[in-house]
């Protein structure tokens, strides 16, 4: 036996310190592979997409014939090959359109050639005649009885128990809250509030488009490479409609250039994948254009809002009606859930003794509307947040003091019924406000400008089946380094460095001895349902703490045999296997692959150590249809606020965010450093979605697919500083007490711009972005300018 | 398709590559002599996730055809290290946060680099402008102006 006494050191735990991002390197070196950086050969096949011009049409006649003749042209593909459907929720759509178009983008066929001209050329000798059918816009119009029916088989798909889709109608989800009546009360309010809101629609805009890679072997095997948030998710919804095993669809997801919810579910990997079963042998690759990013992959669907809250003279809320109008577009696979998600938190973060509310998801012609930052939470609580701000100021309270009497406390009751964990949000409100000196108003950079501040709070919990699942192995490697398989993604939020940090401090191992197994690959990486709803930290985290604890237990039983001891005396402590009753110390790599002798002489005890866990929420109740009461919705809500201080130019409408103020109860920081970045961030995302960001759809044609008509935050648009507050209330099942923070930090900007306009030069606008004519001809209207 | 013969400096090195007349630099640059790190973000010139240096300016390699590259010195982000010695600003990004994705990162060091070449200390207005072209979606830039900052600091 090589131990020897030691008195390990302790290193300090890497739990909330904040290493740097074990990414950062090869991204700074450009060493890093994305997905179109891999190297396929000579043999690679480049793919086109013949879309729809008309937002909705019946497919009558498709003749690729000419397109196939072209030289270069290795296969077309249409819908005829492909009748499965799919989708995450609510299987609604085929690969490619078979019988009908529903929106400007629609895929009617494929084209493999072995050059993206060729291939572009032979998109142009594909004659498609089609049949203009009446199409819907605005899912107002659309949820009406006589609206034109864009999916008469709706009451034919497959569709998770939870979304309700109403046969007959184009309403793919209707999500109703009753708890109380707000009838009763209206009487007794002393201010109410009515409100409409219309959110436009967004992209998601990561700088790199979608791409996916697809071949086919012999065998009958599929490999699809993509720019994935989800590469089991895509796994098992291609492999259904397609009717292979998810055995034999391997799904490898290289660095991921942004994602915010685009490159979740399934949206163009299932094109790649289509057209390669055509071409066996020889792997495929489609890159969506810029101009196609901005609409043919998911967009961040449209919302219409109806509001009306009401106080009584203290202050405390009693009621509220809201009406939520999803304008879903032609597929709401994904989309059903935004709509739900909206529906069982329509409260915002308020105790509402009494809430009748409507989420309905509306098909429009207009495309597809998908998951995106915040699901549903950050359009949402535009008009939420304004309301309250109005509420407030109509009864004479200050804005933070009627949201700190009415918000969510731990224990509250929530608008599904159920009871509020232990929740920090009083203090976010309280930091808040403290930090941006919510009462003081500083002076204007110029007498032709006016300063304002303002406040929002929010809410969100993970939105997902009940069951989505998690899970992690840890193998020791000869030096005791370890590899850590995980399936969730890195999207730039800095997961694989906080899963580092978790595995390291769960097995007692410098941090530095961490590796993550990259690619995420199917094959070897292990099972995660999709890298969305800010769950990582949470889920697969309790997975990775249970892989490494797993190993660390395996190693301590392979000790304890050798050294004659309890496993309850050894700890891992460094790296090195310790004994608290004699004080022996072994470094792991003495043992963990090799094992150890036995004490008596007579052979080995032990192997390559690996350990594995996994991790999954058990105690998510169903909802009450019709009432959307039940014991436990949601596995937890992370809270928070934000504040702003703008400044309105009155002779050009420009707003100027100063600066910016976010405090999120994140429950344990793992790394300070990541959860400043993803408060920096989103915040700036908030502020750009706030005062730029917009799909001018017009009869359902896109005008503004390119970066100069769809303008995005740029340097000169950053705030000069976003001061970023954690407030600690632990999770009770979360690691180290940790919970999501990746999506929260943009759901209440724009209400908190809104609301500091408001203070500024008291206008209110019913719909972002409030582009500097917005707010000019605003004020105009109001009589401040002339 | 004509295909021209080009030789270009490119991180220092002679490099030779056959191009057709369209072939844009940062194709040339990915595809023909295996430089990935240059990012393409939307082939249109707007999103600056593929600046290089092209004899000293900063530029969209999208927007300039790789035959015009005859002669010229290129440097990408490939060639920001020096025997195996970050950049500074490369350091920076790392230290600050400046990198999330990493999708824009080559194009902002990129365009960084130029910057503090001909202007060692730039004020924060002057770092914001030589930036504003290099779109980044996940880290709200105040890191990556953080970074810059240090990095000509330390320089």
């Amino acid at each position: 036996m090589s131990a020897k006494k030691a008195s390990p050191a302790p290193l300090a735990s890497p739990i909330g310190a904040s290493p740097p991002r074990i990414d950062a390197h090869e991204k700074v070196t450009g060493a890093v592979q994305y997905t179109d950086d891999i190297p396929f050969g000579p043999r690679l096949l480049f793919a086109r997409i013949k879309r729809s011009p008309h937002p909705h049409a019946r497919i009558v006649k498709i003749d690729a014939s000419r397109a196939r003749a072209l030289p270069g042209v290795v296969a077309v593909v249409t819908g005829e090959d492909y009748p499965g459907y799919i989708g995450l929720y609510l299987q609604d759509r085929h690969i490619f359109c078979r019988d009908r178009v529903r929106y400007v983008g629609d895929p009617v066929a494929g084209v493999a050639a072995i050059s993206e001209t060729i291939a572009e050329n032979a998109l142009e000798l594909i004659d498609v005649k089609y049949e203009v059918l009446p199409a819907v816009f605005d899912p107002e119009q659309g949820a009406k009885a006589d609206a034109p029916l864009l999916h008469p088989k709706l009451e034919d798909y497959v569709v998770a128990p939870f979304i309700f889709p109403q046969n007959g109608t184009n309403i793919s989800n209707h999500f109703k809250i009753r708890k109380g009546d707000p009838s009763e009360v209206w009487g007794i309010c002393a201010a109410i509030v009515e409100r409409k809101y219309t959110i436009p629609h967004i992209q998601h805009v990561p700088i790199e488009p979608h791409v996916a890679v697809a071949l086919v072997e012999d065998s009958g095997k599929v490999t699809l490479w993509a720019s994935s948030q989800s590469p089991f998710a895509q796994r098992n919804l291609i492999a259904k409609t397609l009717g292979i095993s998810q055995s034999d669809l391997r799904v490898v997801a290289p660095a991921v250039g942004g994602g915010f919810g685009s490159k979740a579910g399934v949206s163009m990997e299932a094109l790649a994948v289509a057209i390669a079963l055509k071409t066996p042998g020889r792997p495929v690759k489609l890159r969506l254009t810029r101009e196609e990013e901005f609409h043919t992959a998911f967009v961040r669907q449209g919302l219409i809002a109806y509001f009306k809250m009401g106080c009584a003279a203290d202050g405390r809320l009693l009621a509220m009606e809201n009406r939520y109008l999803w304008d879903g577009g032609a597929y709401t696979e994904y989309g059903v859930n935004v709509t739900r998600a909206a529906g069982y938190s329509s409260s915002g973060p308020y105790e509402v003794p009494n809430v009748h509310a409507d989420s309905l998801c509306v098909y429009t012609n207009h495309p597809v509307g998908g998951p995106m930052r915040g699901f549903g939470m950050p359009e949402m609580h535009v008009g939420l947040e304004q309301c309250i701000d109005d509420l407030a100021l109509q009864i004479g309270m200050d804005p933070v003091e009627f949201r700190r009497l009415n918000c969510l406390k731990t224990g509250s009751t929530l608008v599904t019924g159920s009871k509020m964990h232990p929740i920090g949000l009083p203090e976010c409100i309280d930091q808040a406000a403290k930090a941006i000196g919510w009462g003081s108003k500083a002076a204007p950079s110029s007498p032709r400008k006016r300063r304002g501040k303002g406040i929002a709070l929010m809410w969100k919990a993970p939105a997902m089946p009940p069951n989505a699942g998690s899970s992690a192995w840890v193998r020791l490697n000869e030096d005791a380094t370890l590899t850590v398989g995980i399936g969730g993604q890195e999207l730039g939020q800095g997961t694989f460095t906080v899963m580092a940090q978790m595995a390291a401090a769960a097995l007692g191992v410098p941090m530095e001895w961490v590796r993550i197994a990259t690619p995420l690959d199917t094959e070897y990486s292990p099972y995660e349902w999709q890298t969305v709803a800010s769950r990582l930290t949470w889920s697969m985290g309790n997975a990775v703490v249970n892989a490494a604890r797993d190993a660390r237990g395996k190693i301590l039983k392979v000790v304890a045999e050798a050294w004659n001891e309890a496993p309850e005396d050894l700890d891992i402590v460094n790296g090195n296997v310790i004994s608290y009753k004699t004080e022996e110390s072994l470094p792991m790599k003495d043992l963990v692959v090799y094992g150890l002798p036995r004490p008596d002489g007579k052979g080995w005890t032990g192997g390559p150590i690996v350990g594995d866990g996994n991790f999954m929420p058990t105690y998510v109740t169903g909802l009450d249809k019709e009432t959307g009461q039940g014991e436990r919705a949601v596995v937890h809500y992370t809270t928070g606020a934000q504040a702003v201080e703008v400044e309105v130019d009155l002779d050009t409408g420009r707003v100027t965010v100063l600066r910016g103020v976010a405090a999120f109860d994140v429950g344990r920081a793992i790394n300070p450093g990541l959860v400043r970045g993803q408060m920096e961030g989103g915040f700036v995302q908030g502020l750009s979605t706030a005062l730029f960001e917009s799909l001018q759809l017009q009869e359902g044609v896109l005008q503004n697919p390119s970066f100069v008509d769809y303008r995005i935050a740029t340097t000169a648009d950053a705030p000069e500083q976003v001061e970023a507050i954690m407030v600690e209330v632990p999770q009770d099942d979360g690691p180290w007490g940790a919970r999501g923070i990746g999506e929260h930090p943009m759901v209440p900007t724009i209400p908190a711009i809104a609301n500091a306009i408001y203070d500024a030069v008291g206008i209110r606008l019913s719909s972002p972005p409030y582009s500097s004519e917005k707010v000019y001809l605003a004020m105009l209207e109001a009589g401040l300018v002339d | 398709m004509a295909q021209h013969l080009i030789q270009m400096t490119v991180n220092g090195e002679p490099a030779v590559a056959a191009v057709p007349s369209q072939m844009t630099l940062m194709e040339c640059l990915r595809e023909r002599l295996g430089l990935t790190g240059t990012k393409c973000g939307c082939a249109a010139g707007e999103c600056g996730a593929c600046t290089v240096i092209l004899d000293g300016e900063p530029v969209n390699s999208c927007m300039v055809l790789a035959v015009e590259c005859e002669g010229a010195s290129v440097r990408t982000v490939e060639g920001l290290s020096r025997s195996g010695k970050l950049d500074p600003l490369q350091a920076a990004m790392i230290t600050t946060g400046g990198v999330q994705c990493g999708f824009c990162t080559p194009g902002v060091l990129m365009t960084a680099r130029a910057l503090l070449d001909r202007n060692p200390h730039p004020t924060d207005a002057e770092i914001r402008e030589a930036l504003v072209g290099n779109l980044c979606r996940c880290t709200g830039y105040l890191p990556i102006l953080e970074a810059v900052r240090s990095a000509a600091t330390a320089s």
